[in-house]
């Protein structure tokens, strides 16, 4: 392959600055000890490299959605070099991603927590195998609990069962549940405004749910009759 | 053959189960259904597939991958795949079981590399290199992982995993640790090992190729990475590609002292 070669040769490069950088000792790399600081950048250009040659357009997905933003090149970043955003760049993102949350355009943040509950279920669309026309989920039961009855859920966010109940949402339209509406609204939009390396993906900043998905959703959560808060 | 039953069982584990009673029949059913995956393995008819293929004469140049080399010396092949990816001077690449195939079988046998690699999963040649992985792999069964990081590609290409590892992307910002970079979670009721680390005898990349018993397919490193790509809304990654290599590299320098219970079989 052409691409090969490129990276080939593009090697041959890096080993030469990598010797040149620092001598290589022949050893069982364990990951805590190959932060070398000194060769990071080296290792920061063939991982780029690898990247523009490895992957192609496949389906729906086109390689361009690796063209990533500020927001997961920072945290991406911070992955690697094993230690959390400081505060003060973590909070300049979260004020990055806080802009881009667009608020009910009527003013109703809550939907059908049934079609919510739906949405919650389905793990589906976007991946280069799905068509256009492939409906997307809300992948929710993926990574948290909702309705207790449910027992097939996953564990990598925390649990949302009875999330309005145990916040005391006993009615969605009081000025008291304003607040908490408002952030699930947010959170579900753009989770990143609230917690700059959040796993959880940002469901209405990249199109993966609609306005009136993201309604359903938030009714889930915190609607009293929804069976998250049985 | 059981194939049918296991299948519902695995629904059943998925879908909304609407009563106390019902969710303890489906936990039963979850337990009852892993007790079978122990029990038999129909990679054993891929690894004889994949002996006969590596001694048949085949390919234009009617010969046998019996002197391939996968690091360890022409025609050596016990032991060999625990020790890959690694950095083969014959073709200045670092390269895994099945990428290294795939330059056998151009080499000895006269089959083009690129139209293989660009021939997707469960067709033509792709089929044969399967089964080959698969056969090699189980030669190495119950050995422990022991990747070379001597040769300076190595290093790179370990370095350039542990990028690939983290980098989210995509319309749902994943990375391979969205999943794997924690102890102790799941997706649903699947239990996910944390790969950025040593996750234990037979787990991760100690564990492919394997037989998925949901699909009935046997799968190789190349399209388990492909899969979990597709799986976080990333594009294609090439066959035998500079990205899956690396993170080939990173799993299995990793898993350092992991054994390797290849070819397993897999929900």
């Amino acid at each position: 392959m052409n691409k090969s070669k490129y990276f080939s040769v593009l090697s041959a490069i890096g080993v030469t600055l990598l010797m040149a950088v620092a001598p290589v000792q022949a050893q069982q790399a364990k990951p805590a000890a190959t932060a070398s600081t000194g060769n990071a950048e080296v290792f920061d250009f063939f991982y780029r490299e690898a990247v523009k040659t490895s992957f192609r357009d496949q389906g729906i997905v086109k390689a361009s959605v690796l063209d990533t933003d500020e927001t997961n090149l920072a945290c991406s970043a911070a992955d690697v070099a094993g230690k959390p955003l400081d505060k003060k760049r973590a909070k300049e993102i979260e004020a990055l991603n806080l802009k881009t949350i667009k608020w009910p355009s009527d003013g109703k943040f809550v939907g059908d927590w049934k079609q919510g509950e739906a949405l919650a279920q389905s793990g589906r669309g976007l991946t280069y195998s799905d068509d256009a026309t492939t409906p997307n989920g809300g992948n929710c039961y993926n990574c948290h609990q909702l309705d207790k009855k449910e027992i097939s859920f996953g564990t990598i966010g925390p649990s949302l069962y009875n999330y309005g109940k145990l916040r005391g949402v006993t009615d969605v339209n009081s000025p008291a549940s304003k607040a908490i509406i408002e952030y699930t609204w947010g959170k579900i939009w753009n989770s990143k405004a609230y917690n700059a390396c959040s796993n959880m993906p940002r469901a209405g900043h990249m199109g993966i749910m609609t306005e009136a998905q993201i309604r359903h959703l938030v009714a889930l959560l915190v609607d009293p009759k929804s069976a998250v808060n049985q | 053959m059981r194939t049918t039953p296991l299948i519902s069982l695995l629904a059943l584990g998925c879908l909304t189960t609407t009563a106390v009673v019902a969710q303890k029949t489906a936990v039963q059913s979850i337990e009852e259904y892993r007790a079978m995956l122990a029990d038999g393995n129909p990679s054993e008819l891929f690894e004889a597939k994949g002996e006969d293929l590596w001694k048949q004469k085949r390919g234009p140049k009617n010969a046998s991958l019996e002197a391939c080399d996968l690091g360890k010396g022409p025609g050596v092949y016990k032991g060999a795949f625990v020790e890959l990816p690694r950095y083969f001077a014959d073709t200045g690449r670092v390269q895994d079981m099945e990428s290294r195939l795939l330059t056998c079988m151009q080499n000895l046998q006269g089959f083009n590399a690129d139209e293989i690699a660009k021939t997707a999963f469960g067709k033509g040649e792709q089929v044969n290199v399967t089964a080959l992985a698969t056969w090699l792999s189980s030669e190495s069964k119950g050995m422990k992982f022991n990747l070379s990081q001597a040769h300076p590609q190595e290093k790179i290409s370990y370095e350039v995993g542990r990028r690939l590892f983290f980098q989210r992307a995509g319309p749902h910002d994943f990375s391979c640790a969205s999943c794997h970079g924690q102890d102790n979670t799941r997706i649903r009721l699947q239990d996910l090992p944390n790969l950025t680390k040593n996750p234990g005898d037979g787990i991760g990349f100690a564990a492919w190729p394997a037989y998925r018993v949901s699909n009935g397919q046997m799968w190789g490193m190349q399209q388990r990475l492909n899969d979990c790509y597709r799986q976080q809304r990333f594009p294609y990654p090439g066959f035998g590609s500079d990205v899956t290599i690396a993170l080939g590299v990173y799993l299995g320098v990793n898993s350092a002292g992991a054994k390797s219970i290849a070819p397993a079989l897999k929900r």
